[in-house]
């Protein structure tokens, strides 16, 4: 079947037939010399490579255990000479690099909020499992709610919500329980909604919005807030913890996890609002991002700690661990703001003008067509921010609020394990944690972004 | 602008009969629009008829998407009224959405919901906008994906589809809304020449049942097959309007003329 190609035509007479492809070259000799030595720089940086892992793993993996200590009692066990990690004080400072000083018999409440998050948070991650919607609502609402009780001891003594702060209901209602319940809170609260849902429901409506359905809405958000602080209020019996005596990877699991879960739908807010066609929506969105971008996380904490106090009515002493729960949330929800607008950015016009040709509205448009896209697009800038909010939950150490971290290097101050190896052991054990973490973040992240990259591109 | 080249001789697509009524889908009177400073619309005038089909063409830059898409407020018009389907379009948003309800759009670049199966595609509008069960808004989209003889891609994203599966995909979504009037802006000027002839099909297959229609196009087959009136804009104006067999063998005005000339030759 010769053919020739040096005269301008060509018919052909004889179709090419199907081959199979090439083999893939496979064993480990020819995966090596492809990927490590197809080149003098490559194989440079390969021996550097190798040089390198040679002169870090073995003398940390000497250090971390086969020099390392696993018994003793304390300091005298890790000061010969050549020791390595001394992991008998991790031993011994564990539930307090857990719990902090939260009292010994009540560290099972703290406990079952950790196993009851973790088992409501797996089904939530495996994308295959079902009752998505149920186990967001228990993840979401139910299990805070339950970790506030449990942690706290709940019963909060609810006495004032808005009105009562400007005295305006006890004098007329007096001080009535009702079976533990504090009548002049509800008549506040009760008060307070209908005031809310007037002045929400008139505003919208004065701006040609639906008032009926906002005042609606509002009634409900009040709804939700009073079953909860009704389920707050309530006495089960268990004993009060005040949040001073919570520490250790407790309060860094509590301050990560309510910013990831505050900042994520604040920030989407946020970059909504503006990218809003409303000026008064988008200027403050503009302004309360560039605020919380603009002054350091530490700032934030000191204002919140030491500051904000000054300014609150009197009698209002928000708990020292909410004031910095609150400042890391807006802290991140601004940042969160901003990758979300880079994803909202990257969405087509053409998006938006399917979905308003079809009749959806603006919130469908938004919770179902152009949302969905956006948010797919920057799950790495997303978890990236989870990321570094874990690693700077850290930073309330400097208003005494004890982290993982914190006490840490609370329990290097004790002399009692005072050797030249505490502060190495307690920092590879630190790193190790976060490392879970953050790695563990990192990883999940890459595998929903495969998930749903094959769904839908291809 | 060979592009622009009819890629279906009239012959292959079959004649349209329906005649239209004399109730008015749609009334433009005196629309002026500006982007910024520049006079994009200048008092376009039109009344289209239930059940009729008007196809729009002139050269790129006159207008036509921008008048278009005025009909179902993807712009907003500044001078003049538009009453879709007996209600005026105004800042109102119920009215929009009301409109937008009856009125189904086919893009250039089909927009489809690339996160979403054709199926979801296709069933989302009913069952949001339209609160119709999910079950029903299936049936429905798979009736529709018949009709445009694609029931058997339901369950593929639209990146698994051609361009031409993909624009039927379009015209099945605006379909499950049982829009009473549809819109084209130009559906078939990004696809593949052997691509177009499906979409144009399914067209005719809607002319056919009826459908009111305002078409951007420069397929001059399917505009002498189907269109009740031509209209040819520059500029932002209708320069000439008539129907397909005076409009292509005797037009009147010398841009129309000179474009005819260019895009037939
Ligand atoms: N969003 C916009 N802002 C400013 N000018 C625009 C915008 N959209 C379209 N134009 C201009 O308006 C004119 C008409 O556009 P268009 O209606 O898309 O024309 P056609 O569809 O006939 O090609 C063009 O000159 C275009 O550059
Ligand atoms: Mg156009």
């Amino acid at each position: 079947m010769s053919m020739t190609f040096d005269d301008g035509t060509f018919i052909r007479n004889e179709m090419a037939p199907v081959l199979p492809p090439p083999k893939l070259r496979i064993g480990p000799v020819a995966w090596m010399r492809e990927n490590l030595f197809s080149g003098i720089f490559n194989t440079l940086l390969t021996l550097l490579g190798i040089l390198l892992v040679i002169s870090v793993v073995p003398p940390f993996v000497r250090f971390m255990f086969i020099d390392a200590v696993w018994t003793g009692e304390n300091r005298e066990a890790c000061l010969g000479p050549d020791v390595g990690a001394c992991w008998p004080f991790i031993h011994a400072k564990f539930g307090q690099l857990i719990y902090g000083f939260y009292p010994i018999s009540e560290r099972w409440r703290v406990d079952i909020v950790f196993a009851l998050g973790a088992v409501l948070l797996v089904p939530l991650l495996v994308p295959s499992l079902p009752f998505k919607r149920t186990g967001s609502l228990l993840f979401f609402v139910v299990y805070p709610v339950v970790a506030f009780v449990l942690l706290t001891g709940g019963n909060i003594n609810a006495s004032a919500f808005l009105l009562e702060r400007f005295g305006l209901i006890r004098p007329f209602v007096g001080d009535a329980q009702l079976g533990g319940i504090n009548l002049a809170f509800w008549v506040d609260f009760g008060l307070t909604t209908l005031l809310f849902m007037a002045a929400i429901g008139g505003f919208i409506a004065l701006l040609g919005g639906n008032g009926r359905s906002a005042a609606r809405t509002t009634l409900f958000v009040f709804l939700a807030l009073g079953a909860v602080i009704f389920c707050w209020d309530a006495d089960v019996g268990l004993s009060y913890v005040e949040t001073r005596q919570w520490g250790g990877l407790l309060v860094t699991l509590v301050i990560a996890v309510t910013g990831i879960v505050a900042s994520l739908p604040l920030g989407i807010l946020l970059a909504l609002g503006r990218r809003s066609q409303m000026p008064v929506v988008r200027l403050l969105s503009v302004i309360f991002i560039e605020f919380w971008r603009g002054v350091p996380l530490i700032t934030v904490l000191f204002f919140a700690t030491y500051m904000l106090p000054l300014f609150l009515p009197q009698g209002t002493n928000p708990d020292a661990l909410l004031r910095a729960l609150v400042g890391v949330a807006l802290f991140s929800a601004a940042y969160m703001a901003e990758v979300v607008r880079g994803g909202l950015q990257a969405i087509p016009k053409g998006q938006y003008e399917g979905a308003m040709a079809v009749g959806l509205t603006w919130s469908q448009m938004m919770r179902l067509i152009v949302l969905p896209q956006a948010l797919t697009l920057v799950i790495p800038g997303i978890v990236n921010s989870f990321i570094s909010l874990f690693k700077d939950t850290t930073l309330v150490l400097i208003v005494s609020i004890f982290d993982f971290l914190g006490q840490l290097r609370a329990a290097f101050t004790d002399p009692n394990w005072a050797t030249p190896v505490t502060l190495y052991t307690g920092f590879a054990f630190a790193g190790v944690v976060y490392f879970f973490f953050c790695f563990g973040m990192s990883r999940y992240s890459l595998f929903v972004e495969r998930r749903l990259n094959t769904s839908h591109r291809h | 602008m060979s592009e622009l080249h009819s890629t279906v001789s009239p012959d292959e697509l079959p004649a349209v009969h329906t005649r239209p009524g004399r109730e008015v889908a749609v009334d433009l009177v005196g629309v002026h629009k500006w982007y910024g400073e520049f006079h994009v619309l200048k008092d376009i005038n039109l009344r289209v008829h239930r059940g009729e089909r008007i196809v729009i063409c002139g050269p790129s830059g006159s207008g036509k998407s921008t008048m278009i898409r005025c009909i179902n407020r993807l712009e907003e018009h500044q001078q003049g009224s538009i009453i879709v389907d007996g209600i005026e379009l105004t800042n109102d948003l119920k009215r929009i959405d009301e409109i937008r309800r009856e009125v189904g759009m086919c893009f250039q670049h089909f927009n489809l919901f690339p996160h979403l199966t054709i199926l979801e595609n296709l069933t989302l509008a009913p069952i949001w906008v339209r609160k119709m069960p999910k079950k029903d808004a299936d049936e429905l989209a798979m009736h529709f994906l018949r009709k445009v003889k694609i029931p058997e891609q339901a369950n593929k994203y639209p990146g698994q589809l051609s361009g031409g599966q993909q624009q039927r995909v379009a015209i099945a979504r605006a379909l499950c809304m049982k829009p009473k009037i549809m819109l084209f802006d130009e559906p078939t000027s990004a696809l593949d020449p052997e691509m177009v002839k499906e979409v144009l099909e399914t067209m005719v297959s809607l002319a056919e049942e009826g459908m009111t229609m305002l078409c951007v196009t420069h397929e001059m087959g399917f505009a002498r097959q189907v269109a009740n009136r031509v209209i040819f804009m520059d500029a932002g104006q209708i320069i000439e309007m008539n129907e397909p067999e005076a409009f292509f063998s005797n037009p009147q005005h010398e841009r129309t003329k000179l474009f005819l000339s260019q895009i037939l030759h």
